[in-house]
């Protein structure tokens, strides 16, 4: 039953396909009104955890709960607190968009009225209001994705479990379903938020978990991450002709150098004392600086950085 | 808890209707199969009409209420309509049972047209009720056997079909349809007594023509331990395969 803060907590998920460890001893918490990225290459075993955490497929080891409802025994109580939008799930093609909001609504037993007035309102919000009664075989890609956010949203849930949920979409529709995100956040809805979108985690996650081979390699806010792989700073340089790459390697303090087409990245812990170097070097060498800024990590190093293949 | 989920089967069951069985195909196929299969077997032999339409019910009400179901869930998974599905808060067996509850509405509808048939042609119903509950009681019976024809782990309905074809159509010869049991060999009256089709065909018989093999009693009792038996071996392998 109810314990604590925590909107989803994972003990020790295991889960094995034969002789291959999809999920591996994984541990983590989201706590209540927490957006939580979840983020993996492919075949890392994110999908394998959330369909744990939902209760599609059980696990061989350890436990998921959802607002401390234990999903596998209390199955029908932890899944009625959770609005879920899987991977590779679609909405029913011979059905209309209304018909599939009301199936949804009558599986998590919302009465007539209250399935009619949220069914009309989330339409509208998505745009789809216009085509309720058109079956949905006749909608785009984007319409389908946002019919499906509809139909995770339809019970109202404190807990959002969204597997990939701009994958593959048009721009307009990605940036729908963000800024329902970031709304329905802001209102206090936890989400479970897995995407292969480093940007869009970095913009929506307060705190992002990675997961790679089926173990979490590293679990923080984003910021934090950035900041732990300080040797990834740069500095990106770009002058008026060629120079020698062997020229700025040779600078106190640069780690290595990089050419990226006509600039070069220099990578050091103190990117203040590169840059003076290099307005010296520019001087000497009667060189112009045509471009010069200082790069901080990305959510995308921090990724590519933890799930290298070693 | 109980009552919820039911209420959740039902929507399960609407949304069957809605996809798979409100559609012209099916609806024809689940009279006209029958009827050329029972056509196939019985033209140009003298039989009485009341024979007839003992045999047509029986093998419309086998095929219908066993035609779609055995598909529902491997072709949920195929097309990714599945998993939204057992995400939401709805149990493994109220599932399969909004799944029969659909497949036993169009058992039943569909067992209209023979009836309706047979009226027309003359035939009189010896025993209403007798055979109202036989159609009812066996609606159930033969979709719980459908959704156990849908528990092999595939999410291809073709394989489904091959093997519910497999095990649909010996029944359909052992069970009193074609040759009445009196006139099988003690083999065969062995083996029909495994079949939950002798049983329905014995109550039509008895409803229609007035003769049955066994007691009445014997055969609703067959029928409904057939039911419970289906019911929770496909609940049990079902959840097997789920949490």
């Amino acid at each position: 039953m109810m314990t604590g803060l925590n909107a989803i907590e994972v003990e020790d998920l295991t889960k094995r396909f034969g002789n291959f460890t999809a999920v591996d001893h994984i541990d983590f918490k989201v706590e209540a009104g927490e957006l939580f990225g979840f983020l993996g290459p492919n075949g890392a075993g994110k999908t394998t955890t959330v369909r744990m955490i939902t209760g599609v497929i059980k696990p061989d080891a350890g436990k998921a709960s959802i607002m401390g409802y234990d999903v596998e025994r209390e199955t029908i109580n932890a899944k009625q607190m959770a609005g879920v939008l899987p991977e590779t799930s679609n909405a029913y093609i011979d059905l209309s968009a209304w018909q599939n909001l009301m199936l949804m609504a009558k599986l998590y037993g919302l009465a007539k009225k209250e399935r009619q007035n949220r069914a009309e309102d989330l339409l509208k919000r998505v745009g789809l209001y216009e085509k309720k009664d058109v079956a949905v075989k006749g909608f785009s890609k984007g319409m389908r994705q946002r019919l499906q956010i509809c139909m995770a949203l339809i019970s109202e849930p404190q807990v959002l479990i969204l597997d990939e949920p701009t994958s593959g979409l048009d721009v307009q529709s990605s940036r729908l379903i963000r800024s329902i995100i970031a709304d329905l956040n802001a209102e206090g809805v936890t989400f479970l938020l897995t995407t292969h979108n480093m940007e869009e985690a970095n913009q929506l996650c307060s705190r992002i978990a990675i997961i790679n081979r089926g173990k979490i390699v590293a679990i923080d806010r984003p910021e934090v991450l950035k900041k732990r792989i300080e040797s990834l700073h740069s500095v990106e340089v770009s002058f008026n002709r060629d120079v020698a790459q062997s020229d700025l390697s040779g600078f106190l303090g640069v780690d290595s150098v990089e050419q990226m087409g006509d600039k070069f990245r220099l990578y050091a812990r103190e990117p203040a004392e590169v840059i003076y170097n290099l307005v010296d070097y520019a001087r000497s060498e009667k060189v112009e600086i045509v471009s010069l800024a200082t790069i901080s990590p990305t959510l995308e190093d921090v990724f590519v950085k933890y799930t290298e293949v070693i | 808890m109980l009552g919820s989920q039911l209420r959740r089967s039902l929507a399960v069951a609407e949304k069957d209707i809605r996809i798979y069985y409100l559609k012209a195909p099916v609806v024809i196929f689940g009279i006209l199969f029958p009827m050329f299969l029972f056509l196939a077997f019985l033209i140009g032999r003298s039989i009485p009409i009341e024979v007839m339409i003992s045999c047509l019910l029986s093998m419309t009400l086998f095929f219908t209420a066993t035609a779609v179901s055995p598909v529902i869930l491997p072709w949920e998974g195929s097309v990714g309509t599945l998993e939204r599905l057992i995400s939401a808060p709805v149990s493994i067996p109220a599932i399969l049972l909004g799944d029969v509850l659909a497949s036993f509405i169009f058992g039943v509808v569909i067992s209209i047209v023979p009836i309706a048939f047979g009226l027309l042609l003359g035939v009189r119903i010896y025993s209403p009720l007798v055979l109202a509950t036989a159609i009812l009681l066996s609606a159930f019976c033969f979709s719980y056997l459908g959704t156990l024809f849908s528990t092999p782990p595939t999410n291809v309905p073709s394989n489904i079909m091959m093997i519910s074809n497999l095990f649909k159509f010996p029944l359909v010869f052992i069970s009193g349809i074609f040759i009445p049991l009196e006139q099988m060999p003690p083999w065969g009256r062995l083996i029909a007594l495994f079949s939950p089709l002798t049983y329905l065909t014995d109550l039509i018989r008895y409803s229609i023509q007035g003769i049955s093999s066994y007691p009445i009693l014997l055969d609703f009792a067959a029928i409904v331990l057939f039911t419970v038996m289906f019911m929770v071996l496909a609940m049990v392998i079902h959840m097997r395969a789920s949490i």
